[in-house]
């Protein structure tokens, strides 16, 4: 089922008259309202009459999260904060958190698009959804339930942690789908298997899972685990949570809903559009907001686009999976090392878990080493210290073959590295830079 | 006549081959023979008890892994050349060894010696046909 066909199989010179009026509007939104956008656009000589149609969008300024950041916590809010509903922060690791201000038809708009991905994902109204997201300040739970209700299902907003009653619900109520992030529905299959839940048989049939990058190999994973099929939802609390674009049943990119949030490719060096389908940053412009409108926001997500029309049919552009994010990457011996190669070439070896760790460590001498911690599986231990060597020299030796230098792998006692029940801890940078 | 090996992993981080003893003392497991192989990064410790089973269970259970690998308990008559007199005789017969070590406790005024065989089904009619006195499962625990 489409949630809205008239929104997402529209054809692409509809879709870019909406997309004109709408960027039209937003800017001239911002310039009456934020203070901060209108010192950008006159910094920069452009005023609201330049804009004429979605095209003109490359003559707008970029707003970054540090933007954000200076602006904490209501600066970019562009309504009085007596119309603003809802508050959501999410943390730095630096300086100020970042806040983010929903007005009435936010929500809606936030409702609306996650109902759209549910049915991307195969969601029928009717249908039972366990909410494992996070509740709270995190936009995964609320977004989630949010979009749910519209849509028409049944929530259990179980919000994340306490796994065992997740499992119990899971039996007990037999809900259709899940939400949650895909390590915590990894998390859930070793807690399954540990307590002898049948995974496989009770499992939910459809999995929703985002914030944060997951590779086709932990899909594959997840989908035996649980018997499901599993489903990629991206988005980010800066431009409205998740919702921005989800897969259908092709799984072949994320539908993005771009007839509400205009989607940009760019080189982050040049900070130009690159070619189509070419993977480069993803700049997102929500072109309805009201609350915090936002102009090409640099999501530091690297994607590409695929602009033609989906076996689905949908007409919407497709993300790819996220490729890697600009800063999540590690630049290891001048390398960019993205955690998801390694990921992709543990579940490949036989006897890891697709648990492990990244520890980057400035050595003497000033050159960098890269350790990889992987659990063993208790099935391939052995009692001759030669074997497993030769165990962690081959997985040494795939990892340098994907990234091009060379890694240390490190055998570690299954269920020592850290699990997560929202994202997980990949990496542990003891480079003071 | 082959006997049980337990080989636990531990990583190389302190406390560890402790936290280990602790739980094979808390089982009431007595060791017979031990030794530790390391690499740089982990160890693995490598035991013969008198309850194998019961050790591998109580290791599991507090989250080790570990496995249970068919050795070879001979003696080896205790005095100079004893051990070498027993090598020869693997050596002659072209039989690979992967491991040894020595076991605490002795019969007599014999040393007992463990062996790890990839094939330990031949060694031991080997050891045998030249004379040397293989030990049974029986007797380990009678030590």
């Amino acid at each position: 089922m489409i949630f809205n066909e008239k929104a997402e199989c529209m054809d692409v010179s509809s879709l870019a008259d909406v997309q004109s009026e709408r960027l039209k509007r937003t800017v001239k939104t911002v310039w009456e309202q934020s203070p901060f956008y209108r010192g950008k656009l006159n910094g920069m000589g452009v005023s609201c009459g330049d804009i004429r149609s979605i095209e003109d969008i490359v003559k707008l300024p970029f707003t970054v999260k540090d933007d954000l950041r200076e602006h904490y916590p209501f600066d970019l809010f562009a309504r009085p904060l007596r119309d603003i509903r809802e508050l959501h922060v999410t943390s730095g690791t630096t300086g100020n958190p970042i806040v983010v201000g929903y007005s009435q038809e936010d929500i809606d708009l936030w409702s609306e698009v996650i109902a759209r991905s549910l049915c991307c994902a195969g969601a029928l109204p009717g249908d039972m959804i366990q909410v494992a997201y996070g509740y709270g300040l995190f936009t995964g739970g609320l977004g989630l339930h949010y979009g749910s209700l519209k849509l028409g299902l049944t929530v259990i907003p179980c919000s994340s942690g306490q796994t065992k009653r997740q499992l119990r619900i899971l039996q007990d109520f037999k809900p259709r789908v899940l939400a949650c992030t895909p390590s915590y529905a990894l998390y859930m299959a070793e807690v399954a298997r540990e307590t002898g839940f049948p995974a496989q048989e009770l499992g939910w049939k459809i999995g929703i899972f985002g914030a944060e990058p997951w590779s086709e190999a932990m899909r594959k994973e997840i989908e035996q685990q649980w018997g499901m099929s599993a489903i990629d939802i991206y988005g980010l609390s800066e431009i409205i949570g998740p919702g921005v674009a989800c897969e259908c049943h092709c799984k072949k990119g994320l539908h993005i809903a771009a007839d509400v949030f205009y989607p940009e490719v760019i080189d982050p060096k040049t900070l130009k559009q690159v070619p189509a389908s070419c993977p480069g940053e993803l700049v997102l412009t929500p072109l309805t907001k009201t609350g915090m409108p936002l102009i090409r926001y640099r999501t530091r997500d690297i994607v590409n686009i695929d602009y033609t029309p989906c076996a689905c049919g949908r007409t919407s552009p497709r993300i790819s999976k996220i490729l890697g994010r600009t800063d999540d990457m590690i630049i290891v011996r001048g390398i960019n090392v993205f955690p998801s190669q390694i990921e992709e070439v543990l579940l490949a070896v036989e006897g890891t878990e697709p648990h492990y760790q990244l520890v980057v460590e400035r050595g003497k001498g000033g050159l960098d080493t890269l350790e990889v911690l992987v659990e063993l599986k208790e099935s391939f231990f052995s009692d001759e210290i030669k074997y497993l060597q030769n165990f962690e020299q081959r997985i040494s030796r795939e990892i340098e073959s994907v990234l091009g230098i060379g890694v240390k792998v490190r055998l570690v006692e299954p269920k020592t590295i850290e699990r997560s029940e929202g994202k997980a801890k990949r990496i542990i940078d003891k480079r003071s830079l | 006549m082959k006997i049980t090996q337990l080989s636990v992993f531990l990583e190389n981080k302190k406390g560890r081959l402790y936290e280990a003893a602790q739980v094979l003392g808390d089982a009431g497991i007595d060791i017979k023979a031990l030794t530790i192989a390391e690499s740089e990064e982990f160890g693995v410790l490598r035991i013969v008890v008198d309850k194998p089973d019961t050790a591998l269970d109580a290791l599991k259970e507090k989250g080790f892994v570990a496995s249970i690998t068919d050795i070879v308990a001979a003696e080896v008559s205790d005095r100079p050349g004893g051990l070498a007199a027993i090598l020869k005789v693997l050596s002659d017969n072209q039989i690979n060894l992967e491991y040894m070590y020595a076991f605490v406790e002795k019969t007599a005024d014999n040393a007992i010696v463990v062996f790890r065989f990839d094939d330990p089904d031949q060694a031991i009619t080997m050891l045998k046909e030249n004379g040397i006195r293989v030990l049974g499962k029986k007797e380990i625990q009678g030590l």
